[in-house]
């Protein structure tokens, strides 16, 4: 009676047929593989989002006003709220990883090439989504580092030329970061790119279909558009195998590890923020970006200035322009990654400067600790033994926030060099120079400082090296066998 | 079966079908509905590439005397261009540093660089910004770091003994207070 009732309804919506053409297509049995889970792993965590973004979206609300209460209400007070939120997070965290070791895994085993042009650039686009998710959804969580954001993405497009201000207006749906804004981001991050993303994710995977995932490459197979489609026709006759139940085998082991993953650190590490009340007139907070964007934020403190707005605006547009390129530039020719050096070394170059950039990104050597100037004191034994105007010197340093910049005994800032061994760099004259010109990224103190202040604070640094160490001395003054012994004593 | 027969036989030899027609017809009067659905919502969307609305205005930032001379003082302001449910996020501060009798300087906290708000340090006579490290000295010009200028300057006045300064809009290299 059931299998009556089955047939009646497949005879009317085809379903069986559908499954024959969709999970049970016929793949290479080499592509049943462990490197090629993450596709699907990917398209899990979108899943993963789209199921708890909805659960969200019926407590949040997308007020500049109410956002931030909302979201500690969710924290705090709505049942299980806290873990649906670690849930999305997290969720956002394991897709950006996964869709780069996705696309890393289609470069190497050259997937992009002829004739899977389309599903490279889909998948493209598809990335450019996700970031474009990641920053919207970091805005949602309306905290102090969301506006600061904000106000960095503007100002990223302020830089561009003519129809900067316009832009700068469009993204913030107003002459300031408020209410409009946030609404402007809410409607991206829920409406806007996740339909993008529904409608490029059935392209990509109609591609998928259509053309064939990549069979498992092998080393001197040559791709030519004359023959690679009869020869790939082929294998799948002599090996081809239904991806399902045949080739998914190890997709779904690996989907259930991402899940479990997913949801073992949102148990054990739970929400992200909100930090701090969207408040623009609290000026003491110090923005940082979400993990996807702490190698930006790293890339815009080291580049030299004149470099800056060409970067911002040019690096960008070529960036995607390469990628898109990519399958029409090498789009024949040797797949395997063992036979393609320049592919493997690209792919290891960006993995290792992206993840250093992140690394710098979240120590952030570049920005002065605020606080440093009174709570990183002058360690004791640099002020032991010392004469009174040299003592008067270390509260000079202490007192002008110069440990903002400059650490000593390893606490300060990193901004500039550290202090511990500078007299063996400078003499005293270039010492007085550089605090009262300033230069090579330091500003100039010379109004800010007394000429007493100055002294005291040259002849402190004078002081500042290990015992025994040659202090730096001016080379045109000839040294003198019988000059006395140098007074420091250091560490 | 019967009626495509006899229309195919019922059409011109040469010309425009009936169906063409129609087709054409159709198509025609759908581009125009959609030309007139499409430029209300574009015109909605990127109302911001066309004339703008004021952005600037004169605001108070409380008698002059609550600032003392030859220092640097963070005033707020509520900015006037906002919505009912803009919450915090319409309170804007600024640097204000009274020079000396009714000679001033209001700054935007943004830093020139991207934006982030910069902090004054008295003692050092400094503004210092978190993010990437710029510093601008007390008259706003730029004294090390990334920043490509020094900091933006509001325009102001002084009435009724009342400090005002002219601004509304969230500062960038592309339009400076």
């Amino acid at each position: 009676m059931l299998r009556k009732v089955a047939r009646w309804i497949d005879a009317r919506l085809h379903i069986s047929a559908l499954y024959a053409s969709t999970a049970g297509h016929t793949v290479p049995a080499s592509a049943a593989s462990w490197f090629y889970v993450f596709g699907s792993g990917t398209l899990l965590c979108f899943g993963i989002q789209i199921v708890t973004g909805i659960c969200l979206a019926f407590v949040y609300v997308p007020s500049a006003d109410e956002a931030y209460t909302s979201l500690t209400y969710l924290n705090e007070q709505q049942t299980l709220g806290w873990f649906l939120r670690a849930i999305h997070y997290w969720g956002s965290n394991f897709m950006v990883g996964i869709m780069l070791v996705h696309m890393a895994q289609v470069f190497l085993f050259g997937a992009y090439k002829y004739p899977r042009e389309l599903t490279w650039i889909s998948g493209c686009v598809l990335l450019l989504c996700t970031l474009g998710m990641a920053f919207t959804g970091q805005v949602l969580r309306f905290d102090q580092d969301a506006y600061w954001g904000l106000g960095i993405g503007a100002s990223m497009m302020g830089r561009v030329p003519l129809i900067g201000a316009n832009i700068v207006r469009l993204m913030l749906a107003g002459p300031i970061i408020a209410g409009e804004t946030l609404s402007r981001f809410f409607t991206l991050h829920v409406f806007v790119i996740p339909g993008l993303i529904l409608a490029l994710v059935a392209v990509h995977l109609r591609l998928v279909l259509s053309k064939g995932i990549n069979e498992y490459p092998e080393p001197g197979r040559q791709v030519t558009k004359a023959t690679y489609e009869a020869e790939y026709k082929a294998l799948l006759q002599q090996e081809g195998v239904p991806f399902v139940p045949q080739a998914i085998g190890k997709d779904i082991i690996f989907s259930g590890l991402v899940m479990l993953g997913i949801l073992g650190c949102a148990a054990y590490f739970g929400p992200k923020g909100p930090e701090g009340v969207p408040d623009p007139t609290y000026i003491r907070t110090v923005p940082r970006p979400d993990v996807f964007f702490l190698w930006l934020y790293a890339v815009l403190a080291l580049l030299p200035d004149y470099l800056e707005t060409v970067l911002i605006l040019v690096a960008p547009i070529v960036g995607i322009a390469l990628l898109f390129a990519l399958p029409f530039i090498a789009g024949t020719g040797e797949k395997s990654a063992r036979r393609r050096p320049v592919a493997v070394l690209t792919v290891v170059s960006i993995f290792l400067v992206g993840g250093i950039l992140t690394l710098m990104g979240e120590n952030a050597p570049w920005s002065p600790p605020m606080e440093a100037w009174s709570g990183a004191p002058v360690p004791a034994h640099y002020i032991e033994g010392r004469a009174p105007l040299e003592v008067q010197g270390a509260l000079v340093l202490q007192n002008k926030q110069c440990r903002n910049c400059h650490s000593l005994g390893g606490s300060g800032g990193q901004r500039g060099p550290a202090l511990d061994d500078v007299a063996t760099r400078l003499t005293g004259d270039q010492l007085v120079r550089q605090v009262i010109q300033g230069g090579g990224n330091m500003p100039a103190y010379g109004k800010n400082l007394s000429p007493a202040e100055v002294a005291a604070l040259v002849a402190f640094m004078q002081t500042l090296h290990a015992p025994h160490a040659a202090v730096a001395r001016d080379a045109t003054v000839p040294e003198r066998p019988d000059a006395p012994p140098t007074t420091g004593v250091g560490r | 079966m019967a009626m495509q027969q006899h229309d195919a036989s019922q059409a011109p030899p040469t010309g425009v079908s009936r169906r063409k027609f129609l087709l054409l017809i159709g198509a025609g009067l759908n581009a125009i509905a959609a030309a007139l659905l499409a430029a209300p919502i574009l015109g909605y969307v990127f109302a911001s590439f066309g004339r703008k609305g004021p952005s600037q205005a004169w605001i108070s930032l409380g008698p002059i005397d609550t600032y003392p001379e030859n220092q640097t003082r963070l005033a707020t302001y509520r900015n006037p261009f906002t919505r009912p449910w803009d919450g915090t996020t319409a309170n804007i501060p600024c640097w204000v540093r009274r020079i000396t009798g009714e000679q001033f300087q209001v700054f935007a906290v943004n830093c020139t660089h991207l934006g982030c708000p910069v902090r004054w340090f008295q003692a050092s006579r400094l503004f210092m910004c978190p993010c990437h490290g710029g510093a601008f000295y007390e008259d706003g010009s730029h004294a090390s770091g990334p920043p490509p200028r020094g900091l933006f300057e509001y325009e102001y006045k002084i009435e009724h003994g009342a400090l005002l300064v002219r601004g509304g809009q969230l500062p960038t290299l592309a339009e400076p207070v």
